[in-house]
Formats: C-alpha cells, sequence, structure tokens
C-alpha cells in the first residue's frame, strides 16, 4: 500500500511538467490544408474558393483543383481570406524592449562609424513585443540600427524562432548609412541655418573621407586576394572591413534621408561613388523629388505613413499621399513603420497610403512583393506561390480595414499560437474575479 | 472685498472674451448618412445649422433661404472628434519649477496661429483639451478650446462656458523630474500621495481661514482676511469641486492611490489620462465613478507601460467605465477615429461605442456633453463630414464644421495654411522627424527631455 502511495506520487511528480507543458501554446510544423478561402496571391490574381496547402516550410499547392493529402490538417477557411505574410521594411522590433531604459535599447552604438555592428546579434527572440505585433499578420521585418553616420547592418528577420539565426531570412543584411541632412532635427533644434549647413558640410566631407578609404581599401584587398603572394595582406580595420561588400555590390547600402536636399545630394553621392545596390529609407519628402529618384532607379522603403508633414506650409496630408506620389513618378516602393512596439499597425499605414493615393492594389504590394524584391528575396516571400516559404495569414476580411480580425498566422511554415501578453491580460481582466468584493483571506 | 472685485474683473473679463467667439454660422447639410452617436445612425438625412447650433435633423427638409448647402450624398455625418489629451496651440507645456503649480494655466498661453489646429481640423476633431504637461504632481490648469482656425485672437479659441479643469501626474514623469532631476520629493509613488495630500490639506487649511474670517467680517468690519494664495485657491476651488481633475498615471496601483486620496477629500470627479492599466482596477474606477481617456495601442515606450494592452479601452467599456481614446500627439491627434476603430479589432467594440470613444465620451470628461460630442438638436454645430464611414481605414475627412462655420475643405485646401508668414525668417527649414516624431508630449519643456531627445533621438514619453 505504502509502495502504492509512493508509486502514485512519483507518477504524480513526473506528470507535473508534462501537464504544464500542454498549457504553453506552441507553434507547430505539419501538413495544413486551408480550404475554401479567398486567396490573394498578388503577384498571381486571387483565388475565390480555393485550397492552400503547406508542407513543412513549403507552400507546395494552390488553387481550385488541389487534392487534399490524407495526412494533412484542414482548416476551413470559409468566408475568410489568405495573405502572404506582411513585410515591415523598418523598424527596431528585437532591439529595444522598453523605450526610455537604455539596458534594453540596443539599436545604437557609440560613434559616428560602427558598420561592423550587426543587428542580428542583438536580436532577442523572446522579446514580449515580438508575439504582439505578428498576430496581425506582420511576418518578417527589416530591423535597423541608428545613430551615427554608419551606425550597422540592418537584418531581415521572420518574427518566429529561438536564435537570431533562425529568424534570419535569406541571409539579408542591409549596411545602413544615416545621410547628413539640412534640416531640423526636431521642433527643438533651434539652431540657425548657417550652422545648419556648416554640420552638413562637415558630416559630408566625413562620409567623402571614409568613403575614399573604403575604396583604397578595397582596392588593397582586391590586390591582395588577386594575387596574395605579390600584395601585401590588408590590416584588419574594424570599420573598413564590412563596408567591403557594399562597394563590391554584394551588399546593398540603405541610405536613411527624407527631406528634399538630402535626397538629391543622396542621388549625385550614390552616382558619384558608382554604388548599384541602393535602396533609400524613410523618404518623408521624396513627394518633392520623385521624378529625380525614378530617374535614378533607386527603391524607397518610405514611412512612417502615419507622421506629421515636414515643414508648416505643407499639405496635411502630404506624409499619407508620399508613398502614392512616389508610385506615381515611377518609384519601386515598400512600406516601413519605424516601429518596434507597434509594427502591428503596418496595415494601417499601408491603409493610409492606400486611401490618399496609392490605391490598394499597390499599397498591398508595399507590405508584400515589392519589399521582397527590394531585398532580393522574392523567390521566398512576398506571395502566395507554389514553392515559396509558408509565410502567410488568415483574415475574416480586408487586412487593412482596423475591425478585421487575423484568425491564423504561419510563419516559415509554423502554425503560430495566436497569444501573447496583451490578450492574456485582456482574457484575464475583462471580467475580473474578484470584481469588487475583497477576498477573503483577507478578513 | 478685493477677492470679490477680482471675481467681478474676471466676470467681464469672461464676457469680453466670449464675445470675440461669438461668430457662428448657417449651413444646411444634404443627404449625408448622419452618425449621431447618442441616437443610431440615420440614412438619407439632413441637418439645418442655425447660428451655430443644430436646428433640424430629418429627410428632406426645407432649405431656408440665402443658407449654404453642402451636399453629403455618398458621405458620413459624424460628430466633431474632441480631443480629451492634446497639448496643441499653446506655447508653453510645462511649469516644471515645483510639484506644486495649480496656479499656472495653459489657458494663457494659447497660440491661434498653430498650424497643428489646422491639422486637427483636417482629422475632423474639433475640440481639444489642451492640458498642462505631467511634470508635477499637481500640474497647471488646462483649457478646453475649440478648433476655431483663422480666428487671430487667443481668446477666441476658448470654448466659452467650459468647466474648469487640471492637469494632475502619478508615476515615473513627475518623480523623474523632481526627485531624480532636483532632488526633492517625490522620488517614489509614496512621495506622490503625499504631495497631494499634503497639498490638500494646505488648501482645507486656506479654505477654513476665508470662512473664518467670512464669517468674522459680518461682526466686525475691521477684521484682517488672511493672506491671499493663488495657487491655495485652486486648489481650494478642486476641494468645492469647481475644478475637474484630469490625472496623467499608468498604474493600477497610482490610480487607485488617488481614488482613496480623493475619497478622504471629499472629492468625487475625476478622469485618469493615459491610464494603462485601468484595465485592472475597472471594478474600482466604476464604482468610485472615475472615467477614463486612453491610447488605442501605445505601449511599451517607458516601464510603467510595459504592462499595457490595446484591449484596455475594451475592457474599461464592458466594465461600465466612461472611456475615451486621446492622442497627446499632434500626430495621433490627426487620426483619432482610426485610433478609436482599433477598439473593434481590440474587444470587439460595436461601432457606435468605438465612435463614442471620440465624440460623446470625452465631452462627458469634460463636461460638455450638454453642448458637443452627439449630433442632436439644440447642440452646436460641431460636425465633421466622412468620404466613408470614419471607421474605415479608407475614409478621408473632408469637411469640418465649428459652430456652423467650415474651418476646413478638402476640396478647397491650398498647399499653405498658415496664418502667418513672418518674412524676416529664413527659408523655412524642414524638420526630418525619422521614427522618433510621435512621442507624445507630455513632458516638453522639460531641459532634460529635451537634452536626451537632442542627444539621443530617444522616445521619451
Amino acid at each position: 500500500m505504502k509502495r502504492l502511495l509512493l508509486l502514485w506520487i512519483i507518477g504524480w511528480l513526473l506528470s507535473l511538467p508534462a501537464a504544464q507543458a500542454t498549457d504553453v501554446p506552441k507553434a507547430r510544423r505539419g501538413v495544413f490544408a486551408l480550404t475554401n478561402a479567398r486567396i490573394v496571391t498578388v503577384t498571381q490574381g486571387v483565388i475565390e474558393r480555393g485550397t492552400l496547402i503547406i508542407r513543412e516550410d513549403r507552400i507546395v499547392a494552390i488553387g481550385t483543383d488541389v487534392e487534399i493529402p490524407p495526412e494533412a490538417e484542414v482548416i476551413d477557411c470559409t468566408g475568410l481570406e489568405i495573405y502572404p505574410g506582411f513585410i515591415d521594411s523598418g523598424t527596431h522590433l528585437g532591439l529595444i524592449e522598453i523605450g526610455s531604459l537604455p539596458e534594453t535599447r540596443d539599436y545604437r552604438e557609440l560613434g559616428d562609424l560602427t558598420p561592423q555592428v550587426d543587428a542580428l546579434t542583438a536580436v532577442n527572440p523572446n522579446s514580449v513585443l515580438i508575439p504582439v505585433n505578428r498576430v496581425n499578420g506582420v511576418t518578417t521585418v527589416i530591423t535597423e540600427p541608428e545613430g551615427g553616420l554608419l551606425p550597422g547592418k540592418a537584418a531581415l528577420i521572420n518574427l518566429f524562432g529561438y536564435t537570431p539565426e533562425q529568424m534570419h531570412v535569406g541571409g539579408v543584411r542591409l549596411m545602413v548609412l544615416d545621410f547628413p541632412s539640412k534640416g531640423r532635427r526636431g521642433p527643438w533644434d533651434r539652431r540657425k541655418p548657417e550652422d545648419i549647413e556648416k554640420a552638413f558640410r562637415e558630416a559630408m566631407d566625413k562620409l567623402n573621407e571614409v568613403w575614399d578609404r573604403a575604396e583604397r581599401y578595397a582596392r588593397i584587398d582586391s590586390a591582395y586576394r588577386a594575387n596574395p603572394e605579390k600584395n601585401p595582406k590588408p590590416l584588419y580595420v574594424p570599420e573598413m572591413q564590412p563596408l567591403l561588400p557594399v562597394i563590391r555590390g554584394e551588399m546593398p547600402l540603405m541610405i536613411k534621408v527624407d527631406l528634399a536636399p538630402d535626397i538629391l545630394e543622396a542621388i549625385q553621392w550614390v552616382k558619384k561613388r558608382g554604388l548599384k545596390r541602393v535602396v533609400f529609407s524613410g523618404v518623408a519628402e521624396g513627394w518633392r523629388v520623385a521624378d529625380k529618384i525614378a530617374e535614378a532607379g533607386i527603391p524607397c522603403l518610405v514611412g512612417p505613413v502615419l507622421s506629421l508633414p515636414t515643414r508648416e506650409s505643407d499639405r496635411y496630408d502630404k506624409a499619407y499621399a508620399n508613398a502614392g506620389l512616389l508610385h506615381a513618378a515611377g518609384v519601386k516602393i515598400a512600406i516601413r513603420t519605424g516601429e518596434a512596439e507597434n509594427v502591428r499597425n503596418l496595415p494601417y499605414h499601408a491603409g493610409f497610403a492606400a486611401a490618399y493615393g496609392l490605391g490598394r492594389e499597390a499599397a498591398l504590394r508595399a507590405v508584400t512583393i515589392n519589399p521582397a524584391e527590394i531585398f532580393g528575396v522574392d523567390d521566398l516571400i512576398g506571395s502566395l506561390e507554389v514553392g515559396k516559404k509558408a509565410n502567410l495569414f488568415v483574415s475574416d476580411g480586408d487586412p487593412f480595414e482596423p475591425k478585421t480580425q487575423v484568425r491564423y498566422v504561419f510563419i516559415d511554415g509554423y502554425l503560430i499560437p495566436m497569444d501573447n501578453r496583451q490578450l492574456r491580460l485582456y482574457q484575464e481582466f475583462l471580467h475580473r474575479q474578484p470584481g469588487l468584493e475583497l477576498h477573503p483571506a483577507t478578513h | 472685498m478685493f477677492r470679490v472685485y477680482l471675481l467681478a474683473c474676471c466676470l467681464l473679463l469672461g464676457l469680453i472674451t466670449t464675445a470675440h467667439a461669438q461668430r457662428k454660422g448657417d449651413l444646411f447639410i444634404r443627404n449625408g448618412t448622419v452618425l449621431t452617436v447618442t441616437n443610431g445612425t440615420l440614412e438619407n438625412t439632413d441637418i439645418l445649422i442655425r447660428n451655430g447650433k443644430i436646428a433640424a435633423i430629418g429627410q428632406n427638409l426645407k432649405v431656408p433661404d440665402g443658407v449654404e448647402v453642402i451636399d453629403a450624398t455618398g458621405m458620413y455625418v459624424m460628430p466633431g472628434i474632441i480631443d480629451a489629451h492634446s497639448h496643441i496651440a499653446i506655447s508653453n507645456v510645462n511649469e516644471a519649477t515645483n510639484p506644486v503649480t495649480a496656479e499656472v494655466s495653459v489657458g494663457d498661453v494659447l497660440d491661434p496661429y498653430d498650424i497643428r489646429l489646422y491639422r486637427a481640423l483636417a482629422g475632423g476633431v474639433t475640440i481639444s483639451h489642451v492640458m498642462h504637461g505631467s511634470a508635477n504632481v499637481i500640474g497647471g490648469q488646462n483649457e478646453t478650446i475649440k478648433h476655431r482656425y483663422g480666428e487671430t485672437d487667443p481668446d477666441a479659441l476658448r470654448m466659452e462656458g467650459a468647466p474648469r479643469t487640471i492637469k494632475f501626474a502619478l508615476g515615473e514623469n513627475p518623480t523623474r523630474v523632481h526627485g531624480r532631476g532636483h532632488n526633492v520629493p517625490p522620488l517614489s509613488r509614496m512621495g506622490v500621495e503625499f504631495i497631494i495630500r499634503d497639498a490638500f490639506h494646505k488648501a482645507r487649511r486656506y479654505m477654513e481661514a476665508w470662512d473664518r474670517y467670512e464669517q468674522e467680517r459680518k461682526r466686525n468690519p475691521r477684521a484682517v482676511p488672511p493672506p491671499y494664495n493663488e495657487r491655495l485657491e485652486v486648489l481650494a476651488d478642486i476641494l468645492r469641486g469647481n475644478i475637474l481633475i484630469h490625472c496623467h498615471s499608468y498604474r493600477a496601483d497610482e490610480i487607485l492611490m488617488l481614488m482613496r486620496v480623493l475619497k478622504d477629500f471629499g472629492i468625487q470627479r475625476v478622469v485618469f489620462q493615459h491610464a494603462n492599466e485601468a484595465f485592472k482596477v475597472a471594478p474600482e474606477l466604476a464604482a468610485f465613478g472615475a472615467m477614463a481617456s486612453v491610447f488605442s495601442d501605445w505601449w511599451a515606450y517607458k516601464f510603467e507601460v510595459y504592462y499595457s494592452t490595446a484591449y484596455n479601452a475594451a475592457i474599461l467599456t464592458r466594465n461600465g467605465v466612461i472611456t475615451s481614446i486621446n492622442s497627446d500627439s499632434p500626430e495621433l491627434n490627426r487620426h483619432l477615429y482610426h485610433e478609436a476603430a482599433k477598439t473593434m479589432k481590440y474587444g470587439g467594440l460595436t461601432e457606435d461605442e468605438a465612435l463614442a470613444l471620440i465624440t460623446i465620451n470625452p465631452a462627458r470628461q469634460l463636461g460638455i456633453e450638454d453642448r458637443v460630442g452627439s449630433i442632436e438638436v439644440g447642440k452646436d454645430a460641431d460636425l465633421a463630414i466622412f468620404s466613408a464611414h470614419p471607421l474605415s481605414i479608407y475614409a478621408v475627412c473632408k469637411k469640418t464644421i465649428v459652430d456652423g462655420i467650415v474651418r476646413f475643405d478638402a476640396d478647397r485646401d491650398p498647399d499653405d495654411m498658415r496664418l502667418r508668414v513672418d518674412p524676416e525668417r529664413p527659408v523655412e527649414l524642414a524638420i526630418r522627424w525619422g521614427d522618433h516624431q510621435h512621442g507624445h508630449r507630455c513632458l516638453e519643456g522639460i531641459d532634460l527631455i529635451e537634452f536626451l531627445t537632442e542627444t539621443l533621438q530617444s522616445e521619451w514619453q
């Protein structure tokens, strides 16, 4: 009897962790058949009442006449719509936890020249912010460092994974250049125009000096590689080494630039330096010089869309209309929020751009296939096509509309739990127990 | 006697200033879908506006002679949006020199030229509750303004007859500015409570001294009055119930604290601003009759908002707390209709409930619900006309009307709507907002913050 009791206790103890483990919702892969859905492929039109099959990490079939594998878990999507996972082309997600606490801010390093630092290093896969954001259908983001002239390398990450490497998409990294500006840094910036101009010139001189060095460094490195016996091996210079792939066009340069005069300077600078793989990011006043950007053929990561005009005299809606005006001029655009905690609002940035001139179709492309193409991963993500990664979500309507609910999210083939701390707080506190009555133990 | 004289002066001044704001219009809005907020949605409905007031609502109304007609066919008419927390149209936000500065008022620094007034109108916003900042435990008095952009007299912005309100602030901001910044209490949430209790005790003694004096004066014409103190005057008016408290707060514990303090001093009306953790104490708020004015989804920008949820407004609403969605930002302020719409996603509020969050509910919180916040006969003609349902992402505000006067018209909107252009100023430089533009402005004017913003361009709320 005693032994029986002991066995029972041991069994109970052993069962504890298992029981708890099942309480934690986990992502899972397998074979999924999403049936009877309105499938918005983005690149191949809209399929009404279609089926989409996911096997492991890939989309393996899409259409109205698709055979459902017997092992598939069927999710009936009657009345629902499937979209490719949205891509936010500029955020700090994963690099920051609490805005005002420096200990939790990892998107800025000391110094003007830190191209050697890598955003991916500091991405926290378990940030509370990530589950809050991905349940709105944003599956992939550019997370970027900032500050100084060359703040480091941005990375394209999926919003699921247990290590930064698991989150990294297509090996995409972009070197960030915060282009010198002739503008005010904010309403509090009371510098005289001459001082601003002087600071701009100095910053440009510094940029050119750095780039001269980098080009020289690249020539030395190339000479050494071509003939290691004859030429000296270049000394390792931490802020030059990471610029090599940029100079050689192997890594894109993301130029953060907002104001019209700065954009024009940046276009000239890119031409002068012969840079082929360049994207602009921010581009708040892109609309003023849209034809020049189009002519230069530089794609733009536009946003935040929900923002203020850059000048008092500008029409109130210029920030909303910017993406549409750039698109109309022939610029290839993607949309960025510039957010961390509220990357979940990406569909609304796109929606406002849509309402103020971009149109719904172009806005949808600006958060799906366009960024995929700009970052060179359109063979992997950005649309619903057979062979692409299963990065997608299922919603009960137009995802740009605030009232639309996202029902399912798949990232890299994983069905993501639609759980996060904000939802749990809702479930706990909607009808609190106890309500007003005091708990008996306090009497 | 001096006080009576002062009061008379104030009243006279009040009359003069309200006289400035009397420009009111006549309009006829034809055939719109009217979102009344308090009386459902009316299809194909006309609204007649006479002398700045809603004179009639109905189908096929007759257009009086000489009244301008706006054809709203296919469009949506809603009450002008009310932002219960804003810092636009003032040239200073904080008097950050003392934990208690009840004597100052942002009404003294109104700036009718502020372009943000116009931008707010372009988002359908007709009224802002312009608040002192959150640097002090008891900050300055606020001002409820109408967006009468185009008027150049600061007094023309004031919403005549709106109740007086004052800004309180709990938690990280006052403890940072005073405790950490200047080494004077409060440094903790305990200190914040102590500062408020101390202020109210002093105000109570001040009231009692004046009451004793008034009694004594009846017997003794040569009685000596107590020293006049403007700060204590204002605090006493809070105790008398003449000034509504709007309190910057985030955490549940500090919200409970203020309700306990107010109960002890017999103060009944309070609106908790921001109140990111109000959802945790929704039953207590409802029982007290306290209201909450919250963000739709802002969080994680400082530690005291780390345990926030976008479901806050829905939880509060379902628990019977009168709730509004505010901006505290000249950027969010332009799309409060969109901020409110998110509550349909986060917590499943109905369209009418979502609209109430930015119309009748903020009106209740400011004590102006008899005048504005819904489309009803007799109310002020403060209206916004949208191209689509305002809770849709595709809605564009077409016209905004204040007191029957069209103050924003998207179809007649030139590029530059500044009222004052300074010829002495060098060529207008653009502002590079970057990603950090919509930190809210509660702490604007604090040197520490501006320094940090400039050097770190960090998000400071």
